[in-house]
């Protein structure tokens, strides 16, 4: 599946700046696609438009030809968001934060590392790393063919970190999915990722 | 000396009593609702109680036999006091009831169904909530005809607004959080973030502010009565003994206002505490303490 956005065109509010200016990005599933630039020039607009949270002013945001806001209910573009505890319900059990998932596959969810006794805490009562792995397995359900990745590891320790990327890459190898990957961190995409995109070069 | 050095050292300790705090709120929630439910059903009993006069035992002032003595008619003022709150408590639990949900819907249909309506139901709000209080009440009272009915429904016409406000921020606000927008990129349906996402925040919210609403609705309901356009003269709700006693007071019979004002404050408070304490003990931020 080939992710695209095409000629799009961003700002906040009516008179806002313009964040992203005729931007165009083609994704292939086999990709791994790391964004990179330092603050302020879009990175997580950019992929709360990939994902279809917010609408380009100018431009259209296309799965394999067809518009992103056709394919239905469930949204084949999952985004993980920054901060996870923002991102669950704190008044959910993360049980019911995993059911909100596609089907989630109950192996990934064990790859992920996610232990049994965690599912009965509220958020408040496990850590951010752990609450990301929760975040991590939520969006990788059934329908997803797009994984969207905006610094999902920021937060988390080296050890985890890397946990967390390797399970990635092997998880989206095997199915076939895309990933977009953003970070601030050079080495990590240079690691990750299959090509990297600099937007301060192609929006300046 | 060291008895006394002993007393004071504990006295400085913050835990008095084995008790944490969250069991000493859970003590006076159930203390308070026990007091209000005693006076419902003590008020059912004493209905005929309240009603017969006995020129034989008039003007008693207190005593064992009665407690808050008996007024010019030789009625029993106790009774008369038990009943008239009972009566009271009914009319808030109805009011306070129609209004929370009144509030629940503007606020709700305010949130979700788009800016016209916002502006409506804000606008709405804004002109019921700058109308004095008691003055509204007094139109609405009159207007559906004196009685129950009438102070039943004036007090809750008046005091919806500010739970309406509540809900329609709340509402708001949880419409922007990510794991709302989340749920709906995963393809829930509108009932189920409605359901299993929005309902367990406002919930507490909406119970709290419920309760919150009764201590208005009594003190309104014996303003209203007190003033005269409430309920009619023969029952004996709190309003109507206030304003007979005014008559009796320069008499020396002090008893016949100050009793049943003081188990009206009462009662108020009683609300007060178990809205607060209910607050304090849904809030998860506190489930701890």
């Amino acid at each position: 599946m080939i992710l695209e956005a095409k000629n799009i065109s961003f700002r906040y509010g009516e008179n806002g700046r313009e964040i992203l200016k005729d931007f165009s990005l083609k994704a292939d599933s086999s990709e791994r696609v790391g964004l990179a630039a330092p603050s302020g020039f879009g990175k997580t607009t950019l992929c709360k438009i990939l994902s279809g949270y917010e609408k380009p002013d100018r431009g259209q945001v296309l799965l394999d030809g067809k518009p992103l806001e056709q394919y239905g209910s469930y949204c084949p573009v999952q985004l993980i968001w920054q901060h996870p505890e923002q991102a669950v319900n704190p008044r959910l059990r993360m049980k019911s934060v995993l059911e909100e998932g596609d089907q989630v596959d109950p192996a990934l969810v064990e790859r992920l590392g996610i232990e049994k006794d965690w599912l009965n805490r509220f958020p408040v009562e496990i850590s951010g790393g752990e609450m990301q792995r929760f975040c991590i397995a939520r969006a990788m359900g059934k329908r997803t063919r797009f994984l969207l990745a905006d610094e999902i590891s920021t937060m988390l320790d080296l050890i985890t970190q890397s946990q967390i990327w390797h399970f990635l890459i092997e998880e989206t190898r095997r199915r076939q999915m895309g990933m977009i990957v953003v970070s601030h961190s050079p080495e990590l995409l240079e690691r990750i990722c299959t090509r990297v995109i600099d937007l301060q070069k192609t929006q300046s | 000396m060291k008895a006394f050095a002993k007393k004071q050292k504990t006295g400085l300790t913050l835990k008095k009593s084995g008790w944490n705090q969250r069991q000493r709120l859970l003590f006076w929630l159930i203390a308070a609702v026990l007091f209000l439910m005693a006076v419902c059903i003590g008020g059912m009993f004493l209905d005929e109680a309240a009603k017969t006069t006995d020129f034989s035992r008039k003007n008693i002032a207190p005593c064992l036999a009665y407690p808050f003595g008996t007024d010019w008619l030789g009625r029993n003022m106790f009774a008369r006091t038990i009943r008239g709150l009972s009566i009271s408590i009914v009319i808030g639990i109805s009011a306070a009831a129609v209004s929370a949900v009144l509030a629940f819907i503007l606020g709700v249909v305010s949130a979700t169904m788009g800016k016209a309506a916002d502006t409506m139901v804000t606008w709405f709000i804004d002109l019921v909530m700058g109308i004095p209080h008691m003055l509204l009440l007094i139109l609405v009272c009159v207007a559906c005809g004196r009685g129950l009915k009438g102070v039943i429904l004036g007090v809750a016409l008046t005091h919806w607004t500010s739970l309406a406000r509540l809900i329609r921020g709340e509402v708001l606000q949880l419409k922007e959080q990510q794991y709302i927008k989340m749920a709906r990129k995963l393809g829930k349906s509108n009932l189920y973030i409605a359901m299993k996402h929005m309902a367990p925040h406002l919930f507490p919210q909406f119970v709290v502010g419920l309760i919150l609403l009764f201590p208005h609705a009594i003190l309104h309901e014996s303003g209203i009565t007190f003033l005269g356009f409430g309920l009619s003269n023969e029952q004996p709700a709190i309003g109507i003994i206030l304003s007979e006693a005014m008559k009796y007071m320069i008499t020396g019979k002090w008893w016949l206002a100050l009793f049943p004002g003081l188990m009206l404050v009462l009662t108020v408070v009683c609300f007060y505490a178990i809205g607060e304490n209910l607050r304090k003990l849904v809030d998860p931020a506190s489930a701890h303490k």
